[in-house]
């Protein structure tokens, strides 16, 4: 048997955020990775944004391997035969620090395992954590492939499913209505030829979301972000929606039709497909989270819920940075305090309330409820599309005056409609 | 290619460390519960298929470890467990 300060489980970016706060101040902190190597098992979109997280991790940024950063931003609305695109360019987008940045996890969390590790951070991986031990109520440790591992506090970072927060009985098995799931393809290309298709200098990269037909109207949308030399492209979707039948359709069938769209069959062409991945992410919102603290435990990052969907972005990774340091600080004050009782470790509740990762949770709580209006999936997309088809058709005899093809869609009845989902709306 | 591929030749892309035992199972008798039918339509990587005998079978490999399959259809029907440690999929780019 082994004693450590702190156990954690899991090597993504919440338990690699914990493991280098902590090792900076000199405890002895073990991580259990279940994959080969740190970012193995973990998928994300592509989008890291740093701003809200650059202080907590001053040193880290510099040299971090991350993909472009984010000059170029995209919404498309995707009716069946067409769609309408809003595409941002801003000066505050192009100036340095950057805000956002495109990332592939398998390199990244790999990188960011090497500097915890160089903090003093020990590292197992291929260690997959199989049972929490459990006496007097408090969590004392874990068992890993055979190994009984003890430690004075274990910070629960396995991610989505939690299942040590599950045994530590933080959280159950989660409902599918507060989950989606998230699929992609990495496609290789030419830096060149992606700069040229997204209109890119150097390291500028797109980030574009697209919603509607993407999901057949399912509650969710799709995703391309570009990498230093290839793109992410793929699709969240509801799995509540999704393992409903109206209209049932199979998950990958999604992502081929994503694909053979004329608008993404352009950006990809001649491109690699190199990796297909998928993941849970949690996206209930405030409603959802789990229970924070145990006796002996913390949760942190997707473990806990700290992910969510505010309709054009899917934003996971800023808050399981910024939960894993907060747990780590709590962990701290609870050495300090030489109590790690689930009184004293609440303190971490509090440091979560006082940083933007509850403030936000607070802000979006209606969000999940506004953005399940499917009307949002399949309505708007159609009008949209239907709108601005009758504006640019030229028929071969006279054209109809503008105002009248437009409110032609704009009934009273379709105004109410709108009127209503606009005041669900405003509540994100 | 990014042309479109099939499912096996898309997966054939990733790589996979072999496990011992399967990782995920459907529960004995449980073959024909109707929640495991959501699992046919959410695996991403089109694990589950319904047999002629109205049951739903499971082939692992392949198996990208999503967690979507126990969150759809429940732990009452799946024994559902992450491959043991250093086995199963090994994301390159993630
Ligand atoms: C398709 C998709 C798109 C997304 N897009 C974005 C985006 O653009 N921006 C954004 O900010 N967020 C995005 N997210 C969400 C984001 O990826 C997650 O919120 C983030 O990865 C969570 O990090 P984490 O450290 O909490 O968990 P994870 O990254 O899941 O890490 C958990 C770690 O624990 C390990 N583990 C689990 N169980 C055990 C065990 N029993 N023993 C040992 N190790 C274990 C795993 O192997 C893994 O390494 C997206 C997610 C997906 C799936
Ligand atoms: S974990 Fe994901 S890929 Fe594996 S069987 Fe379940 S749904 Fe399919």
């Amino acid at each position: 048997m082994e004693k450590f300060d702190v156990i954690i489980v899991g090597g993504g970016l919440a338990g690699l955020a914990a493991a280098y706060t902590l090792a900076q101040q000199e405890l002895e902190v073990l991580v259990l990775e279940k994959g080969d190597y740190p970012g193995a098992k973990n998928v994300t979109g592509g989008r890291i944004y740093v701003s809200p997280v650059r202080d907590l991790f001053p040193d880290l940024w510099a040299k971090a391997p991350l993909e472009r950063f984010i000059a170029h931003e995209g919404v498309t609305m995707m009716a069946k035969e067409r769609s309408v695109s809003i595409a941002y360019h801003g000066q505050e987008l192009l100036e340095e620090p950057y805000q956002s940045y495109s990332i592939l996890r398998a390199k990244f969390d790999r990188w960011f395992a090497k500097q915890a590790e160089r903090k003093g951070a020990m590292l197992v991986t291929k260690s997959r954590v199989d049972e929490v031990i459990i006496e007097d109520g408090k969590v004392c440790g874990v068992w890993a492939g055979g190994d009984e591992l003890r430690a004075d506090v274990v910070i629960a970072c396995d991610g989505v499913l939690s299942l040590t927060a599950e045994k530590a009985g933080l959280r159950k098995p989660g409902n599918p209505h507060d989950f989606a799931v998230g699929f992609k393809e990495v496609i290789e290309l030419p830096a060149e030829t992606i700069e040229n298709r997204f209109n890119l200098t150097d390291n500028e990269g797109a980030a574009h979301m697209f919603m509607g037909e993407v999901t057949r109207g399912k509650f969710g949308g799709g995703f391309l972000y570009t990498n230093k030399e290839s793109l992410s492209l793929g699709i969240v979707v509801g799995i509540k929606d999704l393992m409903e039948d109206q209209p049932a359709i199979e998950a990958p069938v999604l992502l081929d039709e994503f694909k053979q769209r004329p608008e993404i069959a352009a950006l990809i062409r001649g491109g690699e497909t190199v990796e297909y991945s998928a993941h849970v992410i949690p996206e209930g919102g405030l409603n959802a989270l789990t229970k924070l603290t145990g006796n002996g435990i913390v949760v942190a990052g997707d473990a806990a819920g700290f992910s969510m969907n505010i309709g054009v972005t899917v934003r996971g990774m800023e808050y399981a940075l910024a939960s894993g340091y907060y747990a780590a600080q709590a962990v701290l004050k609870a050495r300090e305090a030489e109590d790690y009782s689930a009184g004293s470790l609440a303190v971490y509740e509090q440091l979560l309330k006082d940083s933007f990762v509850m403030k936000d949770f607070n802000s979006f709580r209606n969000a999940p409820e506004a953005l399940e209006n499917p009307r949002l999936f399949t309505h708007y997309p159609e009008l949209l599309g239907n709108v601005m088809r009758d504006m640019y058709h030229m028929p071969a005899g006279p054209k109809d005056r503008l105002y009248p093809t437009v409110m032609k869609y704009m009934k009273f009845n379709d105004l109410l409609k709108m009127f209503g989902d606009f005041r669900k709306v405003k509540k994100i | 290619m990014s042309d479109i591929m099939g499912l096996k030749a898309k997966l054939g892309l990733d790589v996979f460390k072999h496990d011992n035992e399967p990782h995920i199972k459907i529960k004995p008798g449980m073959e024909r519960d109707p929640r495991l039918k959501r699992a046919v339509l959410v695996c991403p990587a089109g694990l589950y298929s319904l047999n002629a005998e109205g049951e739903v079978e499971l082939t692992i490999d392949g198996c990208l470890e999503c967690g979507t399959c126990r969150i759809a259809c429940g732990v009452e029907v799946l024994d559902w467990n992450y491959p043991t440690g250093g086995a199963g999929v090994q994301f390159r780019f993630g």
